[in-house]
This record gives structure tokens, sequence and C-alpha cells, in this order.
């Protein structure tokens, strides 16, 4: 058997790892106790003078999404006239249901929040509506029939960024034939069908672009780097990469340069986003074009929930600046780029 | 002897069939050439990432040979990866060499202490592994993310990014690594009363505590290697895109690892366990995998491709289906079945 102090020590360690799990799971539950804090002494304070906005992010999965948060956190300020209640749901919609309630029961102003997905809201969304509060969708839609759910969705048009790479592609590269593949985003996720069905418009009436191909790589880099290997395998004429995403398409370019070909040259990447380290790939010339997805939804969002505040209407949809950039344009942008 | 080889042989056929489809798509699928001093292709494609499903596969299989099972090695991987890459991310000279080494060494000793948590829990306190475990493989990637911040962050460092993407004599580090764990786990169980000792524990844990097998410390020992090879896991996977990605590196792969343990023929009630049946086991589902990608099965159909392939294999390899349908060619109906997908 082991000896005394083995043991005893083996039993230190276990303690580590469970303090370890604590803390983790402790970390989710302060955010909450401090949200409900907040609110309760926001209510003290009388709702008057601060607006107050609940807001449910979807998690924190991307660079996109770090910007994203950081934009809204930024802007909806107690200096500005907001009191924001900021919870992070870590891309599962129980949670955000969760947050949403607890928001109709602190009785908050407004709520908004990206949906992690897009269907199965109508019965926490018709809660919010009962307790009249306002609901604005950032980022993401949901698929409820009834409009009236919410005040207005503000975010990208996703089969718009697929036409503008889709004539990107068609206009500049597709001069002489070429072989696309694509690598989509998650299966079924609106980002990906969208930017899927905008490109495939775009380059519909040029018969030099040819897709030869078309996987998912789930939006992370290391399945589009998985994906981009077979692609690489299986068809030895690969000119252009469609990346639905910056981090599918660095995940690509990792695959092609250990093909021993050079990416930007032998084979061309395109992609949608424009975060960091795809802006940076872009500069160094790794990656050919991108069409930017605008995270910074902050300002816009304070905008509205003002104006609706002030008695005002708002447009049903509302379609964000997006954005596109060459090497020449990322080089310049860089260095005042914000995500 | 005899028996391994049959038990083996569909899954052989399983893999031989994946790969002869991938070569009637594309015919240059095996072939293999020398591209910037290394070699590349195909098969050298399989079985660099193969390295990463077949160390976790190979702790799994000592695992289940127990009669337990490990559901935490993805969240693991998760912890390896975002220690070393944040602790390389945080050092002044990210490239060095010493910097790489102390920053898994960290990693290393943090998946002993998991690995010791796993094993005290199921071999001292006597809670069922498949609860045990779980609390790490739902903790884990909690922990992992509260180490990166939430956020993926792109590392540059040579030495590390070769673990993943680096040759030596023409073949990838990767499978080196796994190798070099493959054949020293199978000489050490193999070539020494290990592995009976563990097949002992795992086919009755109290007669072999009888016998005077240490059943505790076997139990413990295999919870801790099988922590320790998801960590080395975990480092080939984050240094093949050099970012921490703390939600999805190793997601599920605790399901693939168990699958190519089945799949390679050790029964998940413990007892007997085949180390070369895990290697083919995880030869298949990683070839499953590229050849997805080379036939050009539908992106919503990749699921329900590798269901049936997977369904194939297992229902091929029970005994009843071995017995009964053993003269009737059955198999090379629905083996072929791969091919006609593309069109």
């Amino acid at each position: 058997m082991l000896s005394k102090r083995f043991r005893t020590s083996i039993v230190t360690a276990g303690v580590a790892v469970l303090a370890l799990g604590l803390a983790a799971c402790g970390g989710s539950d302060d955010s909450g106790d401090s949200a409900s804090g907040d609110s309760s002494a926001a209510a003290a304070g009388g709702g008057g003078d601060a607006i107050v906005v609940g807001f449910s992010q979807v998690g924190s999965e991307s660079g996109w999404r770090a910007a994203n948060t950081k934009s809204i956190q930024d802007t909806l300020t107690a200096d500005a006239g907001f009191d924001l209640k900021f919870s992070d749901a870590q891309q599962k919609q129980e949670n955000q249901i969760q947050a949403i309630r607890s928001y109709i029961a602190q009785g908050v102003d407004y709520i908004a929040f990206s949906p992690v997905v897009e269907s199965g809201w109508d019965a926490v969304l018709e809660e919010a509506k009962a307790a009249n509060i306002p609901v604005i969708l950032t980022d993401r839609a949901v698929d409820s029939k009834d409009t009236s759910l919410y005040k207005t969705f503000i975010g990208s048009d996703f089969v718009k960024e697929g036409e503008r790479i889709g004539k990107y592609v068609s206009d500049t590269l597709g001069t002489e034939p070429i072989n696309v593949v694509e690598l989509q985003g998650t299966t079924g996720s609106a980002p990906a069908n969208d930017r899927k069905s905008g490109f495939a418009d775009a380059i519909k009436d040029n018969p030099n672009v040819k897709v030869i191909a078309s996987e998912t790589g789930n939006f992370t880099r290391a399945e589009g780097k998985t994906v981009m290997e077979g692609f690489l395998q299986a068809y030895p004429d690969i000119d252009v990469v469609y990346a639905h995403n910056d981090d599918m398409g660095l995940g690509a370019i990792e695959a092609i340069e250990a093909a021993g070909k050079v990416p930007g040259k032998d084979i061309k990447v395109v992609s949608i986003d424009g975060v960091h380290d795809g802006m940076v790939a872009l500069s160094e010339g790794k990656i050919s074009y991108i069409v930017e997805c605008n995270p910074l939804l902050g300002p816009d969002l304070a905008k509205i929930i003002t104006t609706l505040h002030d008695g005002g209407t708002v447009e049903p949809r509302i379609v964000t600046e997006d954005g596109e950039f060459n090497q020449e344009q990322a080089i310049a942008a860089l260095p005042d780029r914000q995500y | 002897m005899s028996i391994t080889r049959h038990r083996l042989f569909w899954p052989v056929i399983a893999l031989l069939a994946l790969l002869l489809a991938s070569v009637l798509k594309s015919h240059t699928f095996l072939d293999i050439e020398v591209r910037d001093g290394h070699l590349f292709g195909g098969p050298i494609d399989i079985i660099r990432r193969t390295s990463v499903l077949l160390l976790v596969a190979l702790g799994m299989t000592l695992v289940i040979a127990t009669r337990g099972i490990d559901l935490s090695v993805g969240a693991v991987m998760a912890i390896a990866g975002a220690i070393a890459l944040t602790q390389i991310a945080s050092s002044p000279d990210p490239g060095s060499v010493a910097t790489v080494a102390s920053a898994m060494a960290t990693a290393l000793l943090v998946c002993l202490v998991i690995g010791i948590w796993n094993g005290f829990l199921i071999a001292v306190v006597g809670i069922q592994p498949i609860i045990a475990t779980l609390v790490l493989m739902t903790a884990g990637r909690g922990i992992a993310m509260l180490i990166t911040g939430g956020q993926i962050t792109t590392v540059t460092s040579a030495p590390y990014k070769s673990l993943a993407s680096g040759y030596t004599l023409g073949l990838p580090n990767a499978a080196l690594i796994a190798g070099f764990f493959f054949v020293v786990t199978a000489l050490v169980t193999r070539r020494t009363a290990l592995g009976v000792l563990i097949e002992a524990v795992g086919i009755n844990p109290s007669a072999s505590r009888l016998a005077g097998v240490r059943a505790r410390t076997i139990i413990w020992t295999v919870y801790i290697l099988c922590a320790l090879f998801a960590c080395i896991a975990g480092f080939i996977k984050s240094a093949d895109t050099m970012a921490a990605d703390a939600n999805n590196v190793g997601l599920f792969i605790e399901l693939d690892a168990i699958l190519a343990v089945v799949i390679g023929g050790t029964s998940l009630a413990g007892g007997k366990f085949s180390l070369a049946g895990t290697l083919v086991g995880a030869l298949v589902i990683t070839t499953l995998t590229l050849a997805i990608t080379v036939l050009g099965v539908p992106a919503n159909a990749v699921s329900l491709f590798k269901a049936l392939v997977v369904i194939v294999v297992c229902l091929l390899q029970s005994p009843k289906v071995r017995n009964s349908s053993w003269g009737r060619r059955r198999p090379a109906a629905t083996v072929p079945a791969p091919v006609e997908v593309p069109a």
C-alpha cells in the first residue's frame, strides 16, 4: 500500500483540484449574484434617472464576440445614463433563458440579447412582452413568426456578406477559370446558411468560378484546418478557399502551408469577420480579402434604446455598416482596429 | 492469437474499404511524395491526425480494461493546451525551448493532479467512474476557460508548433510521439505482469484483491496514465492551431476514444484489452473523418455517414452476427456503400 505521507500529499492535491472546480463554479455564481445585487441597488435608487438594460451575451467564444462584449459594455455606461446588467450564457440557451427571466423578475427597462440559436424563444419572449419590457435582438435573429415579440433586430446581413465576398471572387479572381473550396460554418446556423447562399448567388453568372467542394469547419480554427487538409488531398487544383469566418480561414492557411504551398499565391484565401488575427494575416498577404462583420454594436444599441425611451419608434430590422478590406486597407486599418 | 485476429478482421476491412473508396475518388490519395524535405500524402496525414486520438484512446483502453471509463479526457486536453499556451504567451521569450519545456511541465503537473483526483474518487472513495469523471468533464472546460480568460489567443512559438507540424527524419513529430507512447505502453503491459493484473482487476476486482493484486493502486495508476496521455494529446492538438480554444479543443474526443477502444475489440465490461485493436480503431475513425472530406459527403449528411459506418463495423464485430452471417457475404454488400455517397 501507499505510504502515509504519499497518501496525505495525494489528498492535499485532490483538495486542490476540488478547490479549482469550486472556484470555476463560484465564478459563474458570482456574476449571477452581483447581477441581482446590482438590480436591488438600482431599484432602490429609483428607476427615473438611469435606463436599466439587461444584456444576455452568447458567450466568449471568439475574438469577434470579445469585441462585441467590450463595445456594449463601453457604450452602455453609467456616464451615458445606462445601468447595464450583463450576463454571459457560455453558449447555452438555457442560461440565456434563465438570464432573461431574471431580468424580467428584476423589472429592467429593456432587454437585449444575442440568441445563441434561432428557435425556442417564444415562451420567454412572451413573458417579457407580458411584463411590458421591450426586447432588442443583436447580432443574431430568432425564427419566431410573431414579430411583435421584439422591437428590432440589429446586426449584419449575412447574405450580403456572402454576396460581397462572392462578388470579389467573381470580379477579381474569376477572370480566369478557378476552383473554389468552401469552408462552411456550423451546419444549420444562420450565418452558415446565409453566407453560403449569398456567395452562390454572387458567382452564379460567372462560368469561370466553380465551387468544387463545400464542407463544414464548424467556425473553428482546428476543424477548418482538418477539412482543408482533406481538400488538399482530394483536389490537387484548388485556387481559392472561401471560409465563412476568419478562424477557419486561419486554419486553412496552416494546412496550405503544411502542404508546401504558399497561401495568397498558390491558393488564395478569402473570409468574413475581420477579427484581429484575420486582419494580421490579411496584412501579411496570407488572406487575400476580408468582408467585415462589424461587432461594434454598442453605439447603435444605445441609440435604439434612447429612441425607444423617448417614445420614438425604430425599424424592425437595422443592418449595421460593414467594411471590406484588401491587403493595403488592412495594413492601414490595423493600428486603429478595436478588435 | 487467432481470436484476436478474428476480432480485428472487420475493423481492418472497414479501414481498407475507406482507403479504397478514397483512392477511387482521388487517385493520388495514397501517394507519398517528398515536399520541403518531409513526406507528404494521404497516409502521412492519417498517421499524423491519428496521433491525438491514439494517445487518448491508449489511456482509455487501460481504464476500460479495469471496468472503468474516463469522460474527462477532452476537458483535460483543453486544460493542458490552455496552460501550456497561456504560459508560453505570457513569457518574455515564447520561441525558446526552455519556455516551452517549462510550460509543458506545468501542464503535465496539473494533469497529474487531475489524474490523481479522478483515481482518488474512483479507487479510494469508490464513486462510479462515469460519475467521478463526469465532474471534470463539465467543470474542466470551465477551468480551461478561466485559464485562457475566455479568449482564443494565437501564440507564435516555433518549438511548440513543431510538436504538431514538425517532422523528424521525414515523419511527422506528432505520429512519432504517439507511436513512442504506444510502443512503451505495449511493452510495459505485455512484457511485464501489469497487463495481466489490469485485466484481473477488470474481470473481478474483489477476487483479484483477495489473490494479492493491489487493485486500488492499479486503478489509481490507469487514471493517472489516462490523464497524462490526454495532456500530451492536448499539447499536440493545441500546437496544431497554436491557439488555446477552451471550448473546442478535444470536444467529444472522449466518445471517439471510447469508440476506438470498442472497435478495437476491448469490451466495456472490462477485462481483456487489445492495444493493437485500439490502434486499428483509432485509424478507422481518423480515416473515416478524412474520407468524408475526400469523398465530398455533404455537410449535413456527415453525422449520418459516420453513424452508418460505425454501426456496420460494430454489428459485424458482435459475436452473434459474426457467427450467423459467416458465409453470407452480407458485409460485401454494406462496405462499398461509402463509394456511392459522393454521387
